[in-house]
Protein backbone atom coordinates (compact mmCIF):
# COMPACT_ATOMS: atom_id res chain seq x y z
CA UNK A 1 0.00 0.00 0.00
CA UNK A 2 2.99 2.29 0.58
CA UNK A 3 3.83 3.04 -3.04
CA UNK A 4 0.74 4.79 -4.30
CA UNK A 5 -0.26 7.53 -6.71
CA UNK A 6 0.04 10.12 -3.96
CA UNK A 7 3.76 9.56 -3.48
CA UNK A 8 4.59 8.96 -7.12
CA UNK A 9 4.58 5.15 -6.62
CA UNK A 10 7.81 5.35 -4.60
CA UNK A 11 8.89 3.33 -1.57
CA UNK A 12 11.22 5.69 0.25
CA UNK A 13 11.92 4.21 3.68
CA UNK A 14 13.09 6.42 6.56
CA UNK A 15 14.32 9.96 6.06
CA UNK A 16 15.21 13.00 8.10
CA UNK A 17 14.78 16.73 7.59
CA UNK A 18 17.76 18.39 5.89
CA UNK A 19 18.95 21.06 8.33
CA UNK A 20 21.86 23.53 8.13
CA UNK A 21 23.80 22.25 11.20
CA UNK A 22 24.15 18.88 9.44
CA UNK A 23 25.27 20.11 6.00
CA UNK A 24 28.96 19.65 6.66
CA UNK A 25 28.55 16.16 8.11
CA UNK A 26 26.38 15.02 5.21
CA UNK A 27 28.62 16.43 2.49
CA UNK A 28 31.89 15.25 3.98
CA UNK A 29 30.90 11.92 5.59
CA UNK A 30 28.20 10.97 3.08
CA UNK A 31 26.14 8.92 5.55
CA UNK A 32 23.68 6.36 4.22
CA UNK A 33 20.23 7.93 4.49
CA UNK A 34 17.16 6.75 2.59
CA UNK A 35 16.04 10.30 1.79
CA UNK A 36 15.95 13.91 2.96
CA UNK A 37 13.00 16.22 3.28
CA UNK A 38 13.70 19.88 2.55
CA UNK A 39 11.68 22.92 3.54
CA UNK A 40 10.82 24.28 0.09
CA UNK A 41 10.80 27.93 1.14
CA UNK A 42 14.46 27.75 2.23
CA UNK A 43 15.46 27.04 -1.35
CA UNK A 44 13.01 29.22 -3.30
CA UNK A 45 15.72 31.81 -3.85
CA UNK A 46 17.76 33.06 -6.79
CA UNK A 47 21.18 31.58 -5.98
CA UNK A 48 23.96 31.31 -3.44
CA UNK A 49 25.00 28.74 -0.88
CA UNK A 50 21.58 27.14 -0.12
CA UNK A 51 21.07 26.11 -3.75
CA UNK A 52 24.71 25.04 -4.06
CA UNK A 53 24.29 22.75 -1.03
CA UNK A 54 21.00 21.44 -2.36
CA UNK A 55 22.57 20.57 -5.72
CA UNK A 56 25.29 18.58 -3.97
CA UNK A 57 22.70 16.75 -1.86
CA UNK A 58 20.65 16.00 -4.98
CA UNK A 59 23.67 14.34 -6.59
CA UNK A 60 23.71 11.69 -3.89
CA UNK A 61 20.35 11.52 -2.15
CA UNK A 62 16.65 11.36 -2.79
CA UNK A 63 14.92 14.59 -1.76
CA UNK A 64 11.26 15.34 -1.08
CA UNK A 65 9.88 18.86 -0.76
CA UNK A 66 7.81 19.97 2.20
CA UNK A 67 6.35 23.47 2.34
CA UNK A 68 5.28 25.68 5.22
CA UNK A 69 3.50 28.62 3.60
CA UNK A 70 1.23 27.53 0.77
CA UNK A 71 -1.70 27.95 3.15
CA UNK A 72 -4.20 25.81 1.27
CA UNK A 73 -6.79 26.84 3.85
CA UNK A 74 -6.45 30.61 3.50
CA UNK A 75 -9.58 32.17 2.02
CA UNK A 76 -7.53 34.43 -0.24
CA UNK A 77 -6.20 33.45 -3.66
CA UNK A 78 -2.95 31.53 -4.12
CA UNK A 79 0.23 33.59 -4.37
CA UNK A 80 1.36 33.27 -8.01
CA UNK A 81 4.96 34.30 -7.25
CA UNK A 82 5.11 31.56 -4.62
CA UNK A 83 3.80 29.01 -7.11
CA UNK A 84 6.22 30.06 -9.84
CA UNK A 85 9.22 29.77 -7.55
CA UNK A 86 7.94 26.48 -6.17
CA UNK A 87 7.63 25.06 -9.67
CA UNK A 88 11.23 26.05 -10.43
CA UNK A 89 12.34 24.17 -7.33
CA UNK A 90 10.21 21.13 -8.17
CA UNK A 91 11.95 20.96 -11.52
CA UNK A 92 15.31 21.17 -9.79
CA UNK A 93 14.67 18.52 -7.11
CA UNK A 94 12.38 16.24 -9.16
CA UNK A 95 10.52 15.56 -5.94
CA UNK A 96 8.09 12.69 -6.54
CA UNK A 97 5.46 14.34 -4.37
CA UNK A 98 5.12 17.60 -2.49
CA UNK A 99 3.55 18.26 0.87
CA UNK A 100 2.28 21.29 2.75
CA UNK A 101 -0.06 21.87 5.65
CA UNK A 102 -3.80 21.72 6.02
CA UNK A 103 -3.99 25.13 7.62
CA UNK A 104 -4.15 28.83 6.89
CA UNK A 105 -1.68 31.60 7.72
CA UNK A 106 -2.24 34.61 5.49
CA UNK A 107 -5.10 36.99 4.93
CA UNK A 108 -5.36 40.08 2.71
CA UNK A 109 -1.77 39.48 1.58
CA UNK A 110 -0.36 39.59 5.11
CA UNK A 111 1.52 36.54 6.36
CA UNK A 112 1.65 35.28 9.95
CA UNK A 113 4.25 32.61 9.12
CA UNK A 114 2.33 30.28 11.42
CA UNK A 115 0.28 27.16 10.79
CA UNK A 116 -3.11 28.39 11.98
CA UNK A 117 -5.90 25.87 12.53
CA UNK A 118 -8.83 25.55 10.16
CA UNK A 119 -12.46 25.83 11.16
CA UNK A 120 -13.80 22.37 10.30
CA UNK A 121 -16.64 23.57 8.08
CA UNK A 122 -17.90 22.45 4.68
CA UNK A 123 -17.21 25.91 3.26
CA UNK A 124 -13.56 25.70 4.41
CA UNK A 125 -13.23 22.16 3.03
CA UNK A 126 -14.54 23.29 -0.36
CA UNK A 127 -12.22 26.31 -0.58
CA UNK A 128 -9.21 24.34 0.63
CA UNK A 129 -9.78 21.43 -1.73
CA UNK A 130 -10.15 23.83 -4.67
CA UNK A 131 -6.78 25.37 -3.87
CA UNK A 132 -5.09 21.99 -3.47
CA UNK A 133 -6.38 21.07 -6.92
CA UNK A 134 -5.08 24.34 -8.40
CA UNK A 135 -1.62 23.73 -6.93
CA UNK A 136 -1.63 20.12 -8.09
CA UNK A 137 -2.60 21.16 -11.61
CA UNK A 138 0.03 23.90 -11.73
CA UNK A 139 2.90 21.84 -10.33
CA UNK A 140 1.92 18.62 -12.12
CA UNK A 141 2.99 16.41 -9.22
CA UNK A 142 1.00 14.71 -6.44
CA UNK A 143 0.23 16.85 -3.39
CA UNK A 144 -0.07 15.53 0.15
CA UNK A 145 -1.66 17.67 2.87
CA UNK A 146 -0.40 17.44 6.43
CA UNK A 147 -2.53 17.63 9.55
CA UNK A 148 -1.18 20.33 11.91
CA UNK A 149 -0.88 20.58 15.68
CA UNK A 150 -3.41 23.02 17.08
CA UNK A 151 -4.03 24.90 20.29
CA UNK A 152 -7.46 26.33 19.54
CA UNK A 153 -10.82 25.17 18.20
CA UNK A 154 -13.58 27.24 16.66
CA UNK A 155 -17.26 27.50 17.51
CA UNK A 156 -17.96 27.33 13.78
CA UNK A 157 -16.62 23.80 13.30
CA UNK A 158 -19.19 21.37 11.93
CA UNK A 159 -17.15 18.15 12.12
CA UNK A 160 -14.09 16.59 13.76
CA UNK A 161 -10.61 17.33 12.47
CA UNK A 162 -10.26 13.90 10.90
CA UNK A 163 -13.63 14.22 9.19
CA UNK A 164 -12.46 17.56 7.82
CA UNK A 165 -9.20 16.04 6.59
CA UNK A 166 -11.15 13.28 4.83
CA UNK A 167 -13.56 15.81 3.33
CA UNK A 168 -10.68 17.87 1.91
CA UNK A 169 -8.64 15.00 0.49
CA UNK A 170 -11.66 13.37 -1.13
CA UNK A 171 -12.76 16.64 -2.74
CA UNK A 172 -9.20 17.48 -3.85
CA UNK A 173 -8.30 13.88 -4.70
CA UNK A 174 -4.93 14.39 -3.02
CA UNK A 175 -2.67 12.52 -0.64
CA UNK A 176 -2.11 12.80 3.10
CA UNK A 177 1.07 13.45 5.01
CA UNK A 178 0.01 11.91 8.28
CA UNK A 179 1.84 13.55 11.19
CA UNK A 180 1.28 11.25 14.15
CA UNK A 181 3.00 13.64 16.55
CA UNK A 182 0.60 16.40 15.51
CA UNK A 183 -2.32 14.04 16.08
CA UNK A 184 -0.99 13.31 19.56
CA UNK A 185 -0.41 17.01 20.38
CA UNK A 186 -3.89 18.01 19.21
CA UNK A 187 -5.50 15.05 20.99
CA UNK A 188 -3.99 16.25 24.28
CA UNK A 189 -4.92 19.86 23.64
CA UNK A 190 -8.49 19.07 22.60
CA UNK A 191 -9.18 15.89 24.58
CA UNK A 192 -9.92 13.34 21.88
CA UNK A 193 -8.69 9.79 21.37
CA UNK A 194 -5.78 9.96 18.90
CA UNK A 195 -6.47 6.40 17.75
CA UNK A 196 -9.92 7.49 16.54
CA UNK A 197 -8.06 9.89 14.25
CA UNK A 198 -5.52 7.36 12.97
CA UNK A 199 -8.22 4.73 12.48
CA UNK A 200 -10.37 7.03 10.38
CA UNK A 201 -7.74 8.19 7.89
CA UNK A 202 -8.21 6.78 4.36
CA UNK A 203 -5.14 4.51 4.33
CA UNK A 204 -4.88 4.40 0.56
CA UNK A 205 -4.24 8.15 0.46
CA UNK A 206 -1.33 8.27 2.91
CA UNK A 207 1.77 9.30 0.98
CA UNK A 208 4.08 9.86 3.92
CA UNK A 209 4.25 9.90 7.72
CA UNK A 210 5.88 12.47 10.02
CA UNK A 211 7.19 11.72 13.49
CA UNK A 212 8.61 14.31 15.90
CA UNK A 213 9.02 15.38 19.50
CA UNK A 214 7.18 18.15 21.33
CA UNK A 215 7.17 20.18 24.56
CA UNK A 216 4.71 19.67 27.38
CA UNK A 217 3.49 22.66 29.36
CA UNK A 218 1.18 22.68 32.34
CA UNK A 219 -2.04 23.24 30.38
CA UNK A 220 -1.15 22.37 26.81
CA UNK A 221 1.43 20.79 24.52
CA UNK A 222 3.42 22.72 21.91
CA UNK A 223 4.67 21.17 18.70
CA UNK A 224 8.30 22.25 19.02
CA UNK A 225 10.24 19.52 17.17
CA UNK A 226 13.02 19.75 19.72
CA UNK A 227 12.86 16.41 21.54
CA UNK A 228 12.98 12.70 20.74
CA UNK A 229 9.72 10.96 19.84
CA UNK A 230 7.82 9.85 22.95
CA UNK A 231 6.32 6.38 23.41
CA UNK A 232 2.66 7.35 22.94
CA UNK A 233 3.60 8.84 19.55
CA UNK A 234 5.46 5.66 18.58
CA UNK A 235 2.31 3.73 19.48
CA UNK A 236 0.30 5.92 17.13
CA UNK A 237 2.96 5.40 14.49
CA UNK A 238 2.73 1.64 14.98
CA UNK A 239 -1.03 1.78 14.50
CA UNK A 240 -0.67 3.99 11.44
CA UNK A 241 1.82 1.59 9.87
CA UNK A 242 -0.47 -1.36 10.59
CA UNK A 243 -3.16 0.45 8.64
CA UNK A 244 -1.19 1.97 5.76
CA UNK A 245 1.73 -0.43 5.39
CA UNK A 246 5.41 0.33 4.85
CA UNK A 247 5.25 4.09 4.20
CA UNK A 248 7.88 6.79 3.70
CA UNK A 249 8.57 8.06 7.21
CA UNK A 250 10.34 11.22 8.24
CA UNK A 251 11.61 12.53 11.58
CA UNK A 252 11.38 16.31 12.05
CA UNK A 253 13.88 17.93 14.42
CA UNK A 254 13.99 21.71 14.01
CA UNK A 255 15.17 23.23 17.26
CA UNK A 256 17.97 22.37 19.72
CA UNK A 257 19.18 20.15 16.90
CA UNK A 258 21.54 17.40 18.11
CA UNK A 259 24.22 15.71 16.01
CA UNK A 260 23.34 14.16 12.70
CA UNK A 261 23.88 10.69 14.16
CA UNK A 262 21.50 11.30 17.06
CA UNK A 263 18.77 12.54 14.75
CA UNK A 264 19.26 9.70 12.31
CA UNK A 265 19.32 7.08 15.09
CA UNK A 266 16.07 8.46 16.45
CA UNK A 267 14.48 8.24 13.00
CA UNK A 268 15.72 4.68 12.48
CA UNK A 269 13.74 3.54 15.53
CA UNK A 270 10.82 3.52 13.10
CA UNK A 271 12.38 0.42 11.53
CA UNK A 272 11.15 -1.71 14.42
CA UNK A 273 7.55 -0.99 13.48
CA UNK A 274 8.09 -1.11 9.74
CA UNK A 275 9.73 -4.54 10.00
CA UNK A 276 7.02 -5.91 12.28
CA UNK A 277 4.35 -4.82 9.84
CA UNK A 278 6.26 -6.23 6.88
CA UNK A 279 6.57 -9.54 8.74
CA UNK A 280 2.88 -9.58 9.59
CA UNK A 281 2.01 -8.92 5.95
CA UNK A 282 4.30 -11.74 4.83
CA UNK A 283 2.72 -14.45 7.01
CA UNK B 1 -18.87 33.22 10.32
CA UNK B 2 -17.61 33.03 6.72
CA UNK B 3 -14.08 31.68 6.33
CA UNK B 4 -12.62 35.01 5.18
CA UNK B 5 -14.28 36.89 8.03
CA UNK B 6 -13.06 34.39 10.61
CA UNK B 7 -9.51 34.55 9.28
CA UNK B 8 -9.52 38.35 9.30
CA UNK B 9 -10.86 38.37 12.85
CA UNK B 10 -8.24 35.93 14.07
CA UNK B 11 -5.34 37.50 12.15
CA UNK B 12 -6.11 40.94 13.61
CA UNK B 13 -5.81 39.49 17.11
CA UNK B 14 -2.77 37.34 16.35
CA UNK B 15 -0.88 40.26 14.81
CA UNK B 16 -1.83 42.76 17.51
CA UNK B 17 1.29 43.69 19.54
CA UNK B 18 1.93 42.04 22.89
CA UNK B 19 2.04 43.95 26.17
CA UNK B 20 5.39 44.92 27.70
CA UNK B 21 5.29 41.67 29.69
CA UNK B 22 4.84 39.74 26.44
CA UNK B 23 1.21 38.79 27.04
CA UNK B 24 -1.83 39.32 24.85
CA UNK B 25 -3.44 42.73 25.23
CA UNK B 26 -6.67 42.94 27.21
CA UNK B 27 -8.05 45.38 24.61
CA UNK B 28 -9.13 43.77 21.32
CA UNK B 29 -8.51 45.24 17.85
CA UNK B 30 -12.16 46.42 17.77
CA UNK B 31 -11.67 48.40 20.99
CA UNK B 32 -13.71 46.02 23.17
CA UNK B 33 -12.40 43.54 25.70
CA UNK B 34 -10.20 40.82 24.18
CA UNK B 35 -11.93 38.20 26.34
CA UNK B 36 -15.19 38.88 24.54
CA UNK B 37 -13.48 39.15 21.14
CA UNK B 38 -11.76 35.75 21.54
CA UNK B 39 -14.86 34.00 22.89
CA UNK B 40 -16.81 35.03 19.78
CA UNK B 41 -14.90 32.53 17.62
CA UNK B 42 -12.66 30.36 19.83
CA UNK B 43 -13.96 27.63 22.09
CA UNK B 44 -12.61 27.35 25.62
CA UNK B 45 -11.70 23.93 27.01
CA UNK B 46 -11.41 22.48 30.51
CA UNK B 47 -7.91 24.02 30.96
CA UNK B 48 -7.77 27.16 28.85
CA UNK B 49 -10.14 30.05 28.19
CA UNK B 50 -10.73 31.34 24.65
CA UNK B 51 -8.43 34.25 25.52
CA UNK B 52 -5.62 31.91 26.62
CA UNK B 53 -5.92 29.75 23.51
CA UNK B 54 -5.77 32.74 21.22
CA UNK B 55 -2.87 34.14 23.23
CA UNK B 56 -0.72 31.11 22.32
CA UNK B 57 -0.91 32.13 18.66
CA UNK B 58 -0.49 35.85 19.41
CA UNK B 59 2.73 35.21 21.33
CA UNK B 60 4.08 32.74 18.79
CA UNK B 61 3.57 35.26 16.00
CA UNK B 62 5.47 38.03 17.77
CA UNK B 63 8.26 35.79 19.02
CA UNK B 64 8.77 34.47 15.48
CA UNK B 65 8.84 37.78 13.61
CA UNK B 66 10.88 39.63 16.24
CA UNK B 67 13.41 36.83 16.30
CA UNK B 68 13.67 36.93 12.48
CA UNK B 69 14.37 40.68 12.53
CA UNK B 70 16.90 40.26 15.30
CA UNK B 71 18.75 37.63 13.26
CA UNK B 72 18.79 39.90 10.22
CA UNK B 73 20.16 42.96 12.05
CA UNK B 74 22.73 42.11 14.75
CA UNK B 75 24.63 45.26 13.77
CA UNK B 76 21.62 47.55 14.10
CA UNK B 77 20.89 45.90 17.42
CA UNK B 78 24.40 46.82 18.58
CA UNK B 79 24.01 50.40 17.32
CA UNK B 80 20.61 51.02 18.89
CA UNK B 81 21.00 48.93 22.02
CA UNK B 82 18.72 46.00 22.82
CA UNK B 83 15.77 47.89 24.30
CA UNK B 84 15.63 50.53 21.59
CA UNK B 85 16.05 47.86 18.90
CA UNK B 86 13.14 45.83 20.28
CA UNK B 87 10.88 48.89 20.33
CA UNK B 88 11.95 49.81 16.79
CA UNK B 89 11.41 46.24 15.56
CA UNK B 90 7.91 46.19 17.00
CA UNK B 91 7.05 49.52 15.36
CA UNK B 92 8.50 48.31 12.04
CA UNK B 93 6.45 45.11 12.13
CA UNK B 94 3.24 46.94 12.97
CA UNK B 95 3.79 49.20 9.95
CA UNK B 96 5.21 46.44 7.72
CA UNK B 97 3.62 43.07 8.40
CA UNK B 98 5.11 40.34 6.23
CA UNK B 99 3.74 40.36 2.69
CA UNK B 100 5.89 37.53 1.45
CA UNK B 101 5.60 33.76 1.74
CA UNK B 102 9.13 33.73 3.18
CA UNK B 103 10.56 35.39 6.28
CA UNK B 104 13.65 36.04 4.19
CA UNK B 105 11.92 39.16 2.87
CA UNK B 106 10.66 40.45 6.22
CA UNK B 107 13.39 43.10 6.49
CA UNK B 108 13.20 44.31 2.89
CA UNK B 109 11.51 47.60 3.79
CA UNK B 110 13.62 48.42 6.84
CA UNK B 111 15.81 51.00 5.12
CA UNK B 112 12.95 52.93 3.52
CA UNK B 113 10.84 52.72 6.68
CA UNK B 114 13.65 53.99 8.90
CA UNK B 115 14.28 56.82 6.46
CA UNK B 116 10.65 57.90 6.79
CA UNK B 117 10.62 57.30 10.54
CA UNK B 118 14.00 58.60 11.74
CA UNK B 119 12.89 58.78 15.38
CA UNK B 120 13.45 55.00 15.54
CA UNK B 121 17.00 55.25 14.22
CA UNK B 122 18.45 56.37 17.55
CA UNK B 123 20.82 59.18 18.36
CA UNK B 124 23.16 58.56 15.43
CA UNK B 125 20.82 58.22 12.47
CA UNK B 126 23.56 58.19 9.83
CA UNK B 127 25.23 55.26 11.51
CA UNK B 128 21.94 53.39 11.92
CA UNK B 129 21.06 53.90 8.27
CA UNK B 130 24.50 52.77 7.16
CA UNK B 131 24.40 49.55 9.16
CA UNK B 132 20.85 48.74 7.96
CA UNK B 133 21.94 49.15 4.34
CA UNK B 134 24.96 46.94 4.89
CA UNK B 135 23.01 44.19 6.65
CA UNK B 136 20.34 44.09 3.96
CA UNK B 137 23.02 44.05 1.24
CA UNK B 138 24.57 41.09 3.05
CA UNK B 139 21.27 39.18 2.87
CA UNK B 140 20.89 39.98 -0.83
CA UNK B 141 24.47 39.04 -1.65
CA UNK B 142 24.09 35.72 0.18
CA UNK B 143 21.32 34.32 -1.99
CA UNK B 144 21.29 36.66 -4.98
CA UNK B 145 21.40 35.37 -8.52
CA UNK B 146 24.74 34.54 -10.17
CA UNK B 147 25.06 34.58 -13.94
CA UNK B 148 27.86 32.69 -15.73
CA UNK B 149 31.05 34.71 -15.27
CA UNK B 150 32.78 36.54 -18.10
CA UNK B 151 35.74 34.68 -19.65
CA UNK B 152 38.73 36.33 -21.40
CA UNK B 153 37.59 34.92 -24.74
CA UNK B 154 34.22 36.65 -24.37
CA UNK B 155 36.04 39.97 -24.68
CA UNK B 156 38.19 39.08 -27.66
CA UNK B 157 35.96 40.72 -30.25
CA UNK B 158 34.27 43.28 -28.04
CA UNK B 159 37.02 45.02 -26.06
CA UNK B 160 37.25 48.80 -26.37
CA UNK B 161 35.76 51.95 -24.89
CA UNK B 162 32.26 51.18 -26.22
CA UNK B 163 32.17 47.86 -24.34
CA UNK B 164 29.30 47.42 -21.92
CA UNK B 165 29.82 45.07 -19.00
CA UNK B 166 27.14 43.65 -16.72
CA UNK B 167 27.90 43.19 -13.05
CA UNK B 168 26.72 40.07 -11.24
CA UNK B 169 23.29 40.59 -9.64
CA UNK B 170 24.57 39.39 -6.26
CA UNK B 171 27.28 42.08 -6.06
CA UNK B 172 26.03 45.08 -4.07
CA UNK B 173 27.83 48.42 -4.36
CA UNK B 174 27.43 50.84 -1.50
CA UNK B 175 28.94 53.99 -0.07
CA UNK B 176 28.79 54.67 3.67
CA UNK B 177 29.45 57.56 6.00
CA UNK B 178 30.89 55.22 8.63
CA UNK B 179 33.22 52.19 8.38
CA UNK B 180 30.33 49.89 9.23
CA UNK B 181 31.98 46.85 7.69
CA UNK B 182 34.48 46.77 10.58
CA UNK B 183 31.71 47.24 13.12
CA UNK B 184 29.57 44.45 11.72
CA UNK B 185 32.49 42.04 11.58
CA UNK B 186 33.30 42.83 15.19
CA UNK B 187 29.71 42.27 16.29
CA UNK B 188 29.57 38.96 14.46
CA UNK B 189 32.85 37.79 15.91
CA UNK B 190 31.56 38.47 19.40
CA UNK B 191 28.35 36.58 18.63
CA UNK B 192 30.38 33.57 17.51
CA UNK B 193 32.69 33.75 20.52
CA UNK B 194 29.80 33.86 22.94
CA UNK B 195 27.56 31.18 21.53
CA UNK B 196 27.86 29.24 24.76
CA UNK B 197 28.39 32.25 26.99
CA UNK B 198 27.30 32.69 30.57
CA UNK B 199 25.23 35.69 31.65
CA UNK B 200 28.37 37.42 32.90
CA UNK B 201 29.93 36.94 29.51
CA UNK B 202 26.83 38.31 27.79
CA UNK B 203 26.98 41.45 29.93
CA UNK B 204 30.64 41.81 29.04
CA UNK B 205 29.77 41.44 25.37
CA UNK B 206 27.09 44.12 25.63
CA UNK B 207 29.56 46.56 27.19
CA UNK B 208 32.11 45.74 24.49
CA UNK B 209 29.55 46.43 21.82
CA UNK B 210 28.56 49.74 23.33
CA UNK B 211 32.25 50.73 23.34
CA UNK B 212 32.72 49.55 19.74
CA UNK B 213 29.78 51.65 18.57
CA UNK B 214 30.81 54.68 20.62
CA UNK B 215 34.36 54.70 19.32
CA UNK B 216 33.31 54.40 15.67
CA UNK B 217 34.26 57.66 13.98
CA UNK B 218 32.69 58.89 10.74
CA UNK B 219 34.72 58.18 7.64
CA UNK B 220 33.43 57.64 4.13
CA UNK B 221 34.00 54.18 2.70
CA UNK B 222 33.02 52.49 -0.55
CA UNK B 223 32.19 48.83 -0.39
CA UNK B 224 31.36 45.87 -2.58
CA UNK B 225 29.36 43.19 -0.79
CA UNK B 226 30.01 40.08 -2.81
CA UNK B 227 30.65 36.38 -2.41
CA UNK B 228 33.46 33.93 -2.98
CA UNK B 229 32.73 30.21 -2.86
CA UNK B 230 29.23 31.00 -1.62
CA UNK B 231 30.41 32.99 1.41
CA UNK B 232 29.71 36.73 1.63
CA UNK B 233 32.64 39.13 1.90
CA UNK B 234 33.02 42.89 2.17
CA UNK B 235 35.63 44.48 -0.11
CA UNK B 236 36.67 48.08 0.35
CA UNK B 237 36.86 50.01 -2.94
CA UNK B 238 38.68 53.16 -3.95
CA UNK B 239 36.33 56.02 -4.74
CA UNK B 240 37.06 55.91 -8.48
CA UNK B 241 36.75 52.14 -8.49
CA UNK B 242 33.32 52.46 -6.91
CA UNK B 243 32.29 55.10 -9.45
CA UNK B 244 33.33 52.92 -12.40
CA UNK B 245 31.44 49.89 -11.11
CA UNK B 246 28.36 51.97 -10.32
CA UNK B 247 28.41 53.52 -13.79
CA UNK B 248 28.77 50.08 -15.41
CA UNK B 249 25.83 48.83 -13.38
CA UNK B 250 23.83 51.81 -14.66
CA UNK B 251 24.53 50.63 -18.22
CA UNK B 252 27.25 53.07 -19.23
CA UNK B 253 29.97 52.00 -21.64
CA UNK B 254 33.37 51.18 -20.26
CA UNK B 255 34.82 54.38 -21.73
CA UNK B 256 32.10 56.59 -20.26
CA UNK B 257 32.35 54.88 -16.86
CA UNK B 258 36.10 55.42 -16.62
CA UNK B 259 35.86 58.99 -17.84
CA UNK B 260 33.16 59.97 -15.35
CA UNK B 261 34.93 58.19 -12.48
CA UNK B 262 38.08 60.27 -12.84
CA UNK B 263 36.40 63.59 -13.64
CA UNK B 264 37.06 65.09 -10.20
CA UNK B 265 39.70 62.61 -9.14
CA UNK B 266 42.90 63.47 -7.31
CA UNK B 267 44.66 60.50 -8.90
CA UNK B 268 47.36 61.87 -11.26
CA UNK B 269 46.47 61.15 -14.91
CA UNK B 270 49.64 59.14 -15.51
CA UNK B 271 48.70 56.67 -12.73
CA UNK B 272 45.15 56.09 -13.91
CA UNK B 273 45.70 53.49 -16.67
CA UNK B 274 47.58 51.17 -14.34
CA UNK B 275 44.98 51.58 -11.60
CA UNK B 276 42.13 50.80 -13.97
CA UNK B 277 43.97 47.79 -15.34
CA UNK B 278 44.61 46.42 -11.84
CA UNK B 279 41.00 46.95 -10.79
CA UNK B 280 39.69 45.17 -13.86
CA UNK B 281 41.99 42.23 -13.27
CA UNK B 282 40.71 41.96 -9.70
CA UNK B 283 37.03 42.26 -10.63
CA UNK B 284 37.41 39.69 -13.38
CA UNK B 285 39.27 37.31 -11.05
CA UNK B 286 36.44 37.67 -8.52
CA UNK B 287 33.92 36.79 -11.26
CA UNK B 288 32.02 40.07 -10.91
CA UNK B 289 31.24 40.44 -14.61
CA UNK B 290 28.54 38.41 -16.31
CA UNK B 291 29.09 36.69 -19.62
CA UNK B 292 27.13 38.51 -22.36
CA UNK B 293 23.81 36.82 -23.05
CA UNK B 294 24.71 35.97 -26.68
CA UNK B 295 27.88 34.20 -25.54
CA UNK B 296 25.93 32.35 -22.87
CA UNK B 297 23.44 31.07 -25.44
CA UNK B 298 26.26 30.04 -27.78
CA UNK B 299 28.11 28.09 -25.09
Amino acid sequence: MSANRFNGFTDYGIGIGLRAPHYNHILTRKPVVDWFEIISENFMIDGGRPLHILDQILEQYKVVQHGVSMYFGSAEKLNREHLRRLKDLVQRTKTPWLSDHLCWGSVDGRYTHDLLPMPYTFEAARITAQKVREVQDFLEIPIAVENVSSYAEYHDSEMTEWEFLNEVVERADCGILLDVNNIYVSSQNHSFNPFDYVNSVPAQRVAQIHIAGHSKYRKYILDTHDHPVIDPVWKLYERAIQRVGHTATLLEWDDSIPTFQEVHDEALKANKFLRATALAEAV
Amino acid sequence: MKLMQLQRTMARAVMQPLTSSERMQRRAPDGGPMKRYASRFIKPNDRLTSFERLEIYNRQYWFRVLSALSEDFPGLRAVLGERRFDAMAKAYLIANPSRSFTLRNLSARMESWLRKNPKWAGANQNLAMDIVRLEWADIEAFDGKAEPALRPEDLASAAGPRLKLTIQPYVRLLSFRYPVDDLLLEVRKEDEDTDFASNTFTEHRKRKRVRAVAKLKPGQIFLAVHRIDYSVYFRRLDQEEFFILTALRQGKTLGAAVESAFRKSAVPPEERPLKVQTWFQTWAALGWFCRPEKKRAAS
